[in-house]
């Protein structure tokens, strides 16, 4: 037992700077993020969910031509061309995207398809992806794709 | 002594300090989460209400609406019965603490504890080691290999470390003959007799035990580090394999009420129970003083979970049986000469 008297001391030494740590920790502003309610920082280049922008003059710059669609290599995205009705266009060019749908779930967010677009019509924003209670919210229609509201962030100066 | 002291006074007592030890649970376990984040660098729960103070209505309710789930192979009723079993002792323990002076209410006197039995540290250790029965219990009728061992190491702990808590309240016993003449085994003449006429030397020496009573009370309520009762990566999950649901968070009610009678017990024998300045002038401030040296006691039990890993379980055992069995032995020894010569 006396043997061991000199490892309870050390032991003891021990535990209490363990607690020590602890404490000093306790101290500190907790490294959460409140993502929603507030801003989270993100890197300029960071790729998150994809929007399909418009002109200015409120023209979809999606023209149909399926090169995202080929450029992707988990066959995300899904696009159905049309012609455009030339009284009442939707894009500037002869078609446009009657379809336009990203499954959430294959994508890898390698940003092929925004290098792909000729017309720079889809992007990778900011914005992470927000969880959802059903799979099918997953698959981005064009309703959500165009243009949707930025998320709270802020670009980290540090980059 | 007219009805109403004799039944309705006591009853209303109960009732109250029931009520309130609940609470305390579910405010123990909101407490434990926000302060252990802290020390994490995280914080903690603050979705549902302010701050998250409605957290541990929302884990109640999630428990309670958890589907009722029977194994087919388990004992029914003993497997029914076990997690109440565990609970009982950890709130009846409680009725022997003082909480408060006596204060006067409408031309009664009111005592802020459930009963001043004289024989008050025995009542505790007796209580506890029935707290030991919901465990096997549980192990026994779940009818599992994995809950009957949990069980039996649990049960193994939970005796050996109260080896070793008796013989400390026993030297504690010793040390109230310093003030009384007699010893006192009455927690309520401890806080209002002997702690008021403590020595310095009496309360350096009584400082002395609180590290070896707050490791035995860590292991008796089966706290981090010697929360082996859980048994997450061992043996699935110990005594509690087969339960689920409001069975299984009945199981951490009595762990957590049982942290809260530990810290009572601990605040009444080495902080002083409810004295604290003022409490001559208005009683009441005595409940006070109870309540924030117990939280403090508490906040304590919760730093140590996040500072030190668990142990193993045979660390654990020969930690007990070679090192505080015999210190607290040494401690009873040295208590005993002490007395003696004064």
């Amino acid at each position: 037992m006396m043997s061991g008297l000199g490892d309870v001391v050390k032991g003891a030494a021990q535990i209490a700077q363990a607690m020590g740590v602890t404490l000093k920790y306790a101290t500190r502003r907790p490294v959460t993020l409140e993502y929603p309610e507030e801003p989270m920082a993100v890197f300029p280049r960071y790729r998150g969910q994809h929007m399909l922008r418009r002109y200015d003059n409120g023209l979809e710059r999606c023209i149909g031509c399926c090169l995202c669609e080929a450029a992707c290599p988990t066959g995300a995205i899904l696009v159905e061309a049309a012609e455009n009705d030339p009284g009442n266009p939707r894009s500037p060019g002869e078609r446009y995207a009657k379809t336009y749908e990203v499954n959430l779930l294959r994508c890898v967010f390698c940003g092929d398809c925004e290098i792909a677009c000729p017309t720079e019509a889809i992007v990778l924003t900011q914005s992470v992806p927000m969880p959802q209670r059903n799979r099918a919210n997953f698959i981005l229609t064009q309703d959500v794709l165009l243009e949707p509201k930025d998320a709270n962030l802020v670009i980290r100066p540090d980059s | 002594m007219d009805w109403v002291e004799l039944l309705l006074i006591p009853a209303v007592k109960s009732l109250v300090l029931i009520v309130v030890l609940l609470l305390g649970f579910a405010y123990m376990t909101y407490y434990e989460r926000k302060f252990l984040a802290r020390l994490t660098t995280r914080v903690g729960p603050n979705r549902a209400g302010p701050k998250g103070l409605l957290q541990p209505i929302a884990d109640a309710l999630k428990a309670i609406f958890k589907e009722e789930f029977v194994p087919g192979h388990v004992d029914k009723w003993v497997y029914i019965v076990a997690p109440a079993l565990a609970l009982i002792p950890a709130l009846v323990a409680f009725a022997v603490i003082p909480i408060g002076p006596d204060i006067t209410i409408f031309g009664h006197t009111i005592s802020l504890y459930i009963a001043d039995v004289n024989i008050g540290f025995l009542y505790i250790l007796a209580i506890a080691s029935v707290g030991t029965y919901g465990v096997i219990l549980a192990g026994w009728s779940s009818n599992n290999n994995y809950s009957i061992l949990g069980a039996l190491r649990t049960a193994a702990q939970m005796v050996s470390y109260e080896l070793p808590m008796g013989i400390i309240l026993v030297s504690i016993v010793l040390l109230t003959s310093l003030s009384t003449g007699v010893g006192s085994l009455s927690l309520v003449e401890l806080v209002e007799v002997v702690t008021p006429d403590r020595s310095i030397l009496h309360w350096l020496w009584l400082w002395v035990a609180f590290p070896i009573f707050f490791i035995c009370m860590l292991a008796e309520t089966s706290r981090s580090p010697f929360d082996l009762p859980e048994t997450e990566n061992e043996l699935v999950a110990g005594f509690q394999t087969e339960y689920g649901g409001i069975k299984f968070a009945l199981f951490f009610m009595a762990e957590y009420i049982h942290v809260i009678t530990a810290s009572a017990i601990m605040v009444t024998v080495f902080f002083g129970g409810w004295q604290g300045p003022f409490v001559d002038t208005l009683p009441i401030l005595g409940v006070f003083w109870f309540v924030a040296k117990v939280i403090l006691v508490l906040g304590l039990f919760i730093w140590v979970r996040a500072s030190v890993p668990r142990v193993r379980y045979d660390q654990l055992m020969s930690f007990c049986w070679k090192f505080l069995f015999p210190i607290s032995l040494v401690y009873l020894a040295i208590t005993a000469v002490f007395v003696a010569l004064t």
